[in-house]
């Protein structure tokens, strides 16, 4: 940042300790932006780029006893370097019916999840934007504090609830109705997502909703239209960007998830974060679980990615 | 707008339905009877088991420390990693290091885990280091995750704020690091907090990568509820819960008065 200064005005005084570094950096040829970058850089490359390539390089490998349990990429023999790929991790993959089961049973269960939630979720969302302002700001409390309380023990929760002889089925009881098998059922797990996620789904949508202006209701409904109607023309299309935004927040982390089929679904319940979880800890697979991940990878953070990059590029647009 | 009565009555389900299944745990915490659905009595006896378990409690120990560094670290990074986001315009890598910054958000947590882990083993027969797994290891991986939350809260925050303060005190004749102290951090300190609040909640919440990247004898508090809880209902578990959401809900009570008491009054429109 440079400002043309008047010359006949003498120079700032500057202090001194700061420019001391500075000017010490700067001469070994160091900017002050390259030390800014240079920590989260490393750290990333480090912790974050690397780990994907090894992550892919052992999918290449195969299982073996030992430590570690899989097969070295490279080897040296007689002071030539062999490089030993395998692919049967991945000719698994796409033979084995698990797997693409597996697959497209996660993506369902987080779209009927997603499409539950945005159901559930909307109207709180309206009913707190259209909200007086005194009520606003302790609705909103209330829809973020389960956000931080403990993901864990909000599942650990609804077993409770869900049960056999949980509250629910006691409940029932009271009117002399049969108890409902819940647990261990995709209808557990899609409650699950849909509890667990909802303040994902909320927070977006109340963001753009309570930015609408109330004027265009009021127009609406002046010119003869029915409050479903002006809901439906007007209301929906403009909070379009929420709902996108709040369906993505609980898609994704649905997909992958681990703790909520593994607590509330039944041993039927296929999730891919499961079976790359079974294949590590179960089966001590390790190259297998590395192939699933690149899959998954491939098969469902891209895609995203990709639709992140469009939206950003509409917004700047 | 006339209100119609749909709107209430969905938001009051819709709360009851957050709400329902956390109050009933807090009730059943003080029930006397080991069948945690069963009601026979008020007591507090699990809380005492509770504080009797050297299990728990050292894990809790484990995840509060490592929650707190990690945080730490994170707040570090994702500070300088937003600063460098929303400042410096236009650099070398730009894109590979804004994806780098955000896609942990995005991330499986199962993915994260194992990649990590298989990272520390590779390392560890490369380099000799990390030796083992246990807490640095955990504390390594959350501190990158966290990093990518503490980055969106602060580069919000940094996105938002008057430029011409910072151009002033250099035209004044302080350097960019002295700016940096002096102007920028005083103004983003609430964001500095929330960030590091955030990366200390989701450190103490984090089971599954965890889980992949612990050894033996560091288990933190979620690998032990998680183990608890597999094997079917424990009371303990509901005292545990209930003294967390008793935390948290104080924390997040005065964190919202303070936030609504702070705001100048807004003029209304």
């Amino acid at each position: 940042m440079t400002t043309a200064r008047d010359p006949t005005i003498p120079p700032p005084r500057r202090l001194k300790p700061w420019n001391a570094v500075e000017r010490g950096l700067a001469k070994v040829g160091i900017s002050g932006r390259m030390l800014v970058l240079a920590a989260p850089v490393l750290w990333l490359l480090v912790f974050f780029l690397i780990p994907l390539a090894v992550v892919f390089g052992i999918s290449l490998s195969t299982k073996q006893f030992g430590r570690p349990p899989y097969s070295p990429l490279l080897t040296t023999e007689e002071g030539t370097v062999q490089l030993t790929l395998h692919l049967n991790n991945y000719i698994r993959l796409f033979t084995d019916n698990l797997y693409i089961a597996a697959y497209l049973s996660s993506i369902r269960i987080a779209f009927i999840s997603t499409v539950i939630t945005l159901f559930v979720g909307y109207p709180m969302a309206y009913a707190i934007a259209r909200a007086p302002d005194r009520w606003r700001n302790i609705l909103l409390m209330l829809v973020i504090l389960p956000f931080f309380t403990s993901f864990l023990l909000r599942v650990y929760a609804l077993t409770g609830f869900m049960r056999g002889n949980g509250v629910i089925n006691q409940f029932l009881g009271l009117f002399g109705l049969e108890p409902l098998v819940m647990m261990q059922t995709d209808f557990a797990v899609y409650v699950g997502i849909v509890y667990t996620y909802l303040p994902f789904m909320i927070l977006p949508l109340y963001t753009t909703l309570v930015k609408l202006d109330v004027s265009l209701f009021e127009a609406s409904a002046d010119l003869g239209a029915r409050p479903l109607r002006t809901f439906l023309s007007v209301t929906l299309p403009l909070s379009l960007p929420g709902i996108i935004a709040g369906s993505m927040l609980v898609f994704i982390p649905a997909i992958g998830e681990y703790v909520i089929p593994s607590l509330l679904g039944g041993p039927e319940t296929l999730m891919i974060g499961r079976v790359l979880w079974d294949e590590f800890f179960t089966a001590a697979n390790w190259p297998r679980a590395a192939a699933v991940a690149v899959a998954m990878l491939l098969a469902v953070v891209i895609p995203i990615m990709l639709l992140q990059r469009a939206q950003s590029a509409v917004v700047e647009r | 707008m006339r209100r119609g009565w749909f709107l209430p009555i969905a938001a009051a389900l819709g709360f009851s339905f957050l709400y329902a299944p956390i109050v009933s745990l807090v009730i059943f915490s003080f029930n006397e009877s080991r069948l945690v659905t069963v009601w026979s009595g008020f007591s507090t006896k699990w809380y005492g088991e509770l504080f009797r378990d050297p299990q728990m409690l050292n894990a809790a120990w484990l995840s509060l420390q490592i929650g707190a560094v990690s945080a730490t670290i994170a707040l570090v990074l994702g500070t300088l990693a937003a600063v460098a986001l929303v400042r410096f315009r236009r650099f070398r890598g730009r894109t590979l290091f804004s994806g780098m910054v955000s896609a942990p958000l995005v991330m499986p947590d199962v993915i994260t885990g194992l990649s990590l882990l298989l990272l520390f083993v590779a390392m560890e027969g490369f380099l000799g280091w990390p030796q083992g797994r246990g807490m640095l290891t955990i504390i390594l991986a959350h501190s990158t995750f966290c990093t990518a939350y503490v980055c969106v809260v602060v580069q919000s925050r940094l996105g938002d704020f008057d430029r011409s303060l910072e151009e002033a005190a250099m035209d004044l004749g302080a350097s960019p690091l002295r700016t940096f102290f002096d102007i920028t951090l005083p103004i983003i300190a609430p964001a500095l907090v929330s960030g590091w609040l955030l990366g200390f909640t989701l450190s103490l919440d984090d089971l599954v990568i965890a889980s992949f990247v612990s050894g033996p004898g560091s288990s933190t508090l979620p690998m032990v509820i998680f183990s608890k809880v597999r094997l079917g209902v424990s009371p303990d578990v509901n005292a545990l819960a209930t003294i967390i959401i008793g935390l948290v809900a104080t924390g997040v009570l005065i964190a919202t008065i303070i936030q609504l008491r702070s705001k100048p009054k807004k003029a209304k429109v």
